[in-house]
């Protein structure tokens, strides 16, 4: 195929665009010595008329073909469908083999391909309608199991604290379970997201490249850990040595009614669960984070560190703004997690059904444990019920996950990934 | 502001490869010096040791002397942060930093140096946009993120970033090379415009652009790949456009002319 010379206005529009195609240092193309800036002109070319020629040669010159290349960038689109529609006319000429239109009598690849396309789109779409469907039949189960126990519940659902769904008549509510939920998972993600994030930045950034990626290989297995071995190592390791702790904090930080124990004595708390869910979740918030600060642009790292950036000026600068909607997500990815957790924070918590700020005493419980503790045993309105506890879990999940959301997209345009 | 720079006896490792040998010129104060040669050849490594940014990469490491007004740069007990705060660089790809406005970006060097006030970073602000003929595209979105500018204006903010600490040295590894001619004019201008105060090296692939911006010019070349790269030759820029002393020097620029 010849190259016709571009006119200086096309080489030039072209000019402009990224550098990051292939072949970009191919020897053969002499320099156009017309052109106001060989340099550019010569390296940029090439690699647009490579693209171009490669998609219309294979894709047989169809013009929606090379425009739907939606991936490339821009300006590389614009080159190929303008190469496209510019040797069209030639190409059919010369080997009119390649048209379609020729192609379609013969039972070449081109009706294959479409039989196929509408295969697949057949499959997926009824995969599609079919899992919508049997989500919807689950969900309508759930709900009319809960509605038959929350219909015959004497008490309050969302204020009453205990839980007596297995006894006639019926009294039970979330208020104990939701609160000791969302205590326990914030608390673990107060301790983990530092944590975590420290991690990820000193084996992105400080780490010597082969103790990084041992590093990082080590948080990544520990974030495949199941959490059952977290809930008895809480239990029979921590627990026991737990208490010092505990009391400690009592005694310097009892100012601060979370750690006043008062009369009482520490023991198996929501703060211990807490930590427990905090070094559970902290290896998939560390790998998430690691794997957002490494993809900070090196540039903007330079950029900082030429302005006369320390290291960690660097980090403040670039490394974390850019990575936060990333540390966000993993975070919520985390809270899901602590809040879903069932089975560590089941073997830990004494199960109590009482709302208290004070997470150093042996006492609380949460959904999700109280659902693997009561199931066993419930009857039908205790199943229902527990099924509306789980409803309710849903709920809080899916808000929290909202709100992290709209906190990620309000700064949409500062986030280095809208433009 | 502007000042004197002394190469001398510079050799340059990635690692264990080395990259440039043995390069030795003076820079004077107030003067655009254009580094030209063939791709591969250590320009941007030397412009990158005349800040200290050549260590950031793993491996990296400098031998010899730069004197800046007659202080080595990589002399004990210097700190290379604030060798970057005295000397600015802008690079090949306009980096404005993404999650900043444009106001944020221009005052970010400003930051790390400490300044809170808020009346002094506005005059700066609008001194190094001005500076960077800027200010009048982006005065009324200055809130805006530098990331929606055009490819030129983000070369020209990260212009005016590192002119807002008011560096002695100004730095530029091909700051044109990823823009349109009229973009690449438009910082051409700056860059007679900027002359009167600060001393320039400019990295160009560019010949015109070396004979348009800079008063004198190196050019440097390597043997063969794999050899380190050498300064070939150092002089005015009229005299290695129309006079070189060099066979190689002569070469590359006919080559290149056609
Ligand atoms: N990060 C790096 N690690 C290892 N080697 C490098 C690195 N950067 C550059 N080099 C090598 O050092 C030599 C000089 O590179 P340098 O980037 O300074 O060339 P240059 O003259 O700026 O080229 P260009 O005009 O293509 O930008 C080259 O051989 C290059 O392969
Ligand atoms: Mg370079």
């Amino acid at each position: 195929m010849t190259t016709e010379p571009d006119s200086p206005a096309d080489a030039g529009t072209r000019g402009t665009g990224s550098q990051t195609t292939p072949a970009a240092t191919e020897p053969s193309v002499p320099a156009q010595p017309t052109a106001e800036k060989p340099d550019e002109v010569s390296t940029d070319v090439t690699p647009g008329e490579a693209v171009s020629e490669a998609v219309s040669e294979s894709e047989a010159v169809s013009e929606t073909a090379a425009a739907s290349d939606s991936t490339a960038s821009s300006d590389r689109t614009a080159a190929s469908v303008s190469a496209a529609v510019r040797e069209s006319v030639p190409v059919s000429e010369t080997k009119g083999d390649l048209t379609p239109r020729e192609i379609s009598p013969e039972p070449g690849a081109k009706p294959k391909i479409g039989l196929a396309d509408t295969l697949f789109k057949n499959l997926t779409r009824t995969a599609g309608i079919g899992l919508l469907v049997l989500i919807g039949l689950i969900a309508l189960f759930l709900v009319l199991r809960a509605w038959d126990a929350l219909s015959a519940n004497e008490g309050n659902f969302f204020t009453t604290e205990t839980w007596g769904a297995n006894d006639t008549p019926p009294v039970f509510g979330v208020a104990a379970l939701l609160f000791g939920t969302l205590l326990s998972a914030v608390i673990a993600l107060a301790i983990a997201i530092p944590v975590a994030v420290g991690i990820a930045l000193f084996i992105t950034i400080y780490a010597p490249r082969r103790m990084a990626s041992a590093l990082g290989y080590v948080v990544d297995l520990l974030a495949a850990v199941p959490s059952v071995i977290y809930g008895l190592w809480g239990l029979l390791v921590l627990a026991p040595h737990f208490n010092g702790t505990q009391m400690w904090l009592n005694d310097y930080f009892g100012w601060i009614p979370l750690f006043d124990v008062g009369e009482g004595s520490v023991g198996r708390s929501v703060f211990l669960a807490s930590v427990v869910l905090a070094i559970m979740v902290l290896p998939i918030i560390a790998a998430l984070s690691r794997e957002v600060f490494l993809q900070v642009p090196i540039t903007h790292r330079e950029a900082a560190l030429a302005l006369g950036a320390t290291r960690w000026e660097m980090i403040r600068t670039a490394v974390i703004p850019y990575g936060k909607p990333g540390v966000i997500s993993a975070s919520m990815l985390g809270l899901g997690r602590a809040m879903g957790e069932t089975i560590a924070v089941a073997l830990v918590l004494p199960s109590t059904f009482n709302i208290s700020w004070n997470i150093l005493k042996p006492a609380g419980n949460t959904i999700a444990a109280n659902v693997a503790n009561g199931f066993g045993e419930a009857n039908d309105i205790g199943r229902g019920a527990l099924i509306a506890s789980g409803l309710v879990l849903f709920v809080v999940t899916m808000v929290v996950n909202m709100i992290a959301r709209a906190v990620i997209a309000r700064r949409r345009e500062f986030s280095g990934r809208a433009a | 502001m502007a000042t004197r720079i002394e190469i001398s006896g510079l050799t340059a490792y990635y690692g264990k490869f080395k990259a440039v040998a043995d390069v030795n010129l003076t820079i004077e104060p107030k003067s655009v010096t254009a580094f030209i040669g063939p791709s591969g050849c250590g320009k941007s490594t030397v412009l990158r040791t005349l800040n200290r940014m050549h260590e950031v990469l793993p491996g990296a490491r400098v031998e010899g002397k730069v004197l800046l007004d007659g202080e080595d740069l990589y002399g004990p007990g210097v700190d290379p942060v604030n060798v970057r705060r005295n000397v600015g660089m802008v690079f090949q790809r306009p980096n404005p930093f993404p999650t900043m406005s444009i106001y944020e970006n221009v005052i970010a060097g400003l930051k790390l140096n400490g300044v809170r006030k808020k009346s002094l970073l506005d005059e700066r602000v609008e001194e190094s946009l001005k500076g960077a003929n800027l200010w009048d595209e982006v005065k009324d979105r200055l809130n805006r993120p530098g990331a929606g500018l055009s490819g030129g204006q983000q070369q020209r903010l990260c212009i005016a970033r590192a002119i807002a600490v008011e560096p002695q040295v100004l730095l530029m590894d091909e700051p044109c090379s990823a823009l349109d001619p009229i973009s690449t004019l438009a910082i051409e201008d700056l860059i007679q415009k900027l002359r009167s105060s600060y001393t320039i090296v400019i990295v160009t692939h560019n010949m015109q652009q070396a004979s348009r911006v800079s008063e004198t010019t190196a050019f440097f070349s390597l043997e063969k790949t794999g050899d380190p790269g050498r300064l070939v030759e150092y002089s005015t820029t009229s005299q290695i456009f129309s006079n070189p002393k060099e066979k190689r020097t002569e070469d590359y620029i006919s080559g290149r002319f056609g």
